[in-house]
């Protein structure tokens, strides 16, 4: 008699349990600590791993639907964007610049991250983190890939876009990001989760996909606007995985708070690091800014990351020290790494230019404290000297940090002035680093850093040149055999925006794109 | 503190001396002159004298700037490791005790960079 | 109290979305961004199932929310009827 009454559908929090809990077993013929032998060396403890709740309840048939459902846009975009000459929409080919930093820096790390949340959903015991992981797994390698689908429309006409992946291994500030990643992934699962999943998707990546996306699509490129917000739907869940992850850990047990709270010290701060790259992007390479990297950071990481720390003290967690001086660094990060990139635009597989009047007029007004009195002169004698043929261009090789391993260019606390040196000592040997931050990460884990693949010291070892080159020969030009290995196309891929090879052929394009002779 | 490892946790350094064919590592940053935004790293034989390095390589890595020709090496000042440090231009870098990795710093009062800026 | 906030990208899914939001909520505040709208709120922010079913005139999945979600800020709730965004100090 009851035949015929429809049958209700579960509940989200019902349909949640049902799929993430319970899918595993206790094993029999090997102990659990030998199957998962990566759950506690790093000290964490956890007793009930059935604790964990993903806040969004997200399951896995609802997962395929919405993820194929957000890919039938992206693609229909691209489709559309490949099918009328999009890329001539854009507001200055110097935007392009950003683009290839983005490809070259950023998509292969989403990479990175597919594998990291493979092996984290792995390496942990239990399954509600497990399934948690296995789908932001997939989302990172969706990322990669819509990326490089979004972006290899631009490789058909422009130059820096070939050969990313072989760069990401060799090229000096790749290995910013890269060492980022490779750091993290050669801890334990827990710290990866503070690493990835909170420091950097819940801290720092809403500057990276929000502020820049939008101005991606002021710049008029409906491809990178387009992946950067489909993936950034997807950082939403990450987000709320990394702290989700953090009061997990916190609430299982209280000697879990100071190896959480060095987590976060550690990777808030190197992420901040690799966000310098993300400031220049900005406040430089935008053509057509909507705000500045100060005001982004205030807004997303000031506001936003106070109302978390606030939240957090109720667990005893402190907002990392090292972020006072981050108060003072983001007036001035952006403008002295593109002064970095400008002076090594030789060997950058992207071009560099010197901002117009108007734009430094824009600059001062939005960096009242700080770019007149230190920045401007510099920049206007470059840009005068260029226009009289004598364009800056470092012919030495820079002094890097051991730990965030970026051109030792961050300022002393308090002195804009002057160069920050740190230095420390282990077993017998010298280690430099650029800001308190990285030396207090290089003195908690020397064995780790004394491994540093530094770009600079490599090439000095004669590491970093193609197989078969004879450094001895008369006439060796160094720096030429480099860019050979990193796969650069000397002459095209690197040097000044002015003059080069995208200037003219989008200025060709377009025209042509407008009239009909 | 340690780092936290299932084996042991024993790596020799990726820069030690001996893979730098003879050479060794020498970083020279000029204060108050931003205009290199970085320090330089120098790889050069310990058998190098002091006043090469200054009139050849630094000449080559600092020439561009305006107030380089002003420099008068007998009036700069230099810090070690952040401590005055006082070389002698005659003696090699092995003879004035200069170690693989050490950092020195250059001061050249009078020049403030361009437009006094610290460029 | 801090500030919770949810950004979405501006199209047409989303329009009655943002509309309900602002709705239900009174003490949010919408800021747009070329493409995209951040709606801010202090304390919480809460998205009901049944306005955006009124203003679209069918059934609606709080999960497809998802489609066209850029970030959010704040500890997350979400059941079959609300998407509720909150600090707790």
């Amino acid at each position: 008699m009851d035949m015929n009454v429809k049958k209700k559908k579960l509940g989200l929090k019902e349909k949640y349990a049902h799929m993430t809990r319970g899918l595993d077993w206790q094993t029999s013929y090997q102990p659990m600590e030998k199957v998962f032998p990566q759950a506690t060396f790093e000290g964490i403890k956890i007793h009930d791993w059935d604790k964990w709740e993903d806040p969004f309840r997200l399951t896995m048939d609802a997962y395929w639907k919405y993820q194929a459902e957000k890919e039938r846009k992206l693609y229909a975009v691209l489709d559309a964007f490949a099918q009328n000459n999009g890329h001539l929409g854009i507001t200055d080919a110097r935007y392009l610049n950003a683009v290839k930093l983005f490809l070259t820096g950023i998509s292969p790390l989403e990479y990175v991250a597919h594998r990291g949340f493979a092996a984290a959903g792995r390496n942990f015991p239990g399954v509600g983190p497990r399934v948690a992981c296995l789908m932001q797994s997939v989302d990172e390698i969706r990322h990669s890939q819509t990326q490089i689908h979004a972006i290899s429309n631009y490789n058909k006409h422009y130059d820096g876009f070939h050969d990313f992946k072989h760069m990401l291994e060799r090229v000096w500030y790749l290995s910013v990001p890269k060492s980022f990643f490779d750091d993290a992934f050669s801890a334990g699962p827990f710290e990866w989760m503070i690493a990835i999943g909170f420091s950097f998707e819940y801290v720092l990546t809403n500057l990276l996909f929000v502020p820049f996306m939008s101005g991606a699509a002021y710049n008029g490129d409906m491809a990178t606007v387009t992946f950067g917000f489909s993936a950034q739907s997807d950082e939403a869940r990450h987000m709320t995985l990394g702290l989700e992850c953090i009061k997990f850990m916190l609430e299982q047990d209280p000697d879990n708070l100071p190896i959480v709270q060095k987590w976060i010290d550690k990777w808030a701060w190197r992420g901040i690091r690799v966000l310098s790259l993300v400031g220049m992007m900005m406040d430089y390479m935008l053509p057509k800014r909507v705000m500045s990297w100060k005001e982004a950071w205030e807004i997303y990481f000031e506001q936003n990351g106070g109302a978390l720390f606030a939240d957090l003290a109720r667990y005893g967690i402190k907002v990392p020290e090292c972020l006072t001086q981050c108060t003072e660094d983001k007036e001035h990060i952006s403008h002295q790494a593109w002064a970095t990139f400008y002076q090594y635009g030789g060997a950058a597989a992207f071009h560099t230019w010197m901002p117009n009047d108007e734009e430094m007029d824009w600059l001062s007004a939005k960096y009242p404290n700080t770019f007149d009195k230190y920045y401007r002169a510099r920049f206007t004698y470059w840009r005068d000297e260029a226009e009289k043929g004598n364009r800056f261009y470092s012919n030495t090789l820079p002094m890097l940090c051991q730990v965030c391993q970026i051109p030792m260019l961050f300022t002393e606390p308090g002195d804009p002035t002057k160069i920050c040196y740190r230095e420390s000592e282990y077993e017998g040997e010298k280690y430099h680093t650029c800001s308190d931050g990285c030396k207090h990460i290089f003195d908690d884990e020397p064995e780790k850093y004394v491994q540093s693949w530094l770009p600079v010291h490599q090439i000095y070892q004669g590491n970093c040149f193609p197989d078969g080159t004879d450094p001895t020969a008369e006439g060796f030009d160094p720096l030429a055999a480099v860019l050979d290995w990193y796969h650069f196309n000397n002459g095209h891929d690197n040097l000044d925006f002015e003059g080069s090879r995208d200037q003219a052929n989008f200025a060709a394009w377009r025209g042509m794109a407008t009239k009909n002779t | 503190m340690a780092v936290q490892a299932l084996k042991d946790y024993k790596f020799s350094p990726a820069d030690a001396q001996e893979k730098f064919h003879g050479a060794q590592l020498l970083y020279v940053g000029w204060d108050e002159h931003l205009m290199f935004c970085a320090p330089f790293a120098y790889c050069l034989p310990p058998n190098t004298l002091f006043s090469d390095l200054c009139q050849k390589f630094m000449a080559h890595s600092f020439g561009y700037h305006p107030d380089w020709k002003s420099v008068d090496f007998s009036k700069v000042t230099w810090l070690k490791s952040g401590q005055p440090w006082q070389p002698d231009m005659s003696k090699t870098l092995a003879e004035l005790g200069l170690k693989h990795k050490d950092v020195l710093r250059f001061q050249t009062p009078g020049l403030k960079g361009i437009n006094g800026t610290c460029s | 109290m801090s500030k919770v906030f949810i950004a979405f990208q501006l199209n047409e899914d989303t329009r009655p979305i943002i509309e309900a939001v602002l709705a239900d909520n009174p003490h949010a505040v919408a800021n747009e961004s070329p493409a995209m709208v951040k709606i801010d709120a202090e304390g919480q922010l809460v998205i009901k199932r049944n306005s955006i079913e009124e203003l679209i005139g069918r059934d609606f999945d709080l999960q497809e929310l998802q489609i066209n979600l850029i970030t959010i800020s704040g500890h997350l709730d979400e059941d079959d009827d609300e998407f509720k965004l909150s600090w707790l100090n």
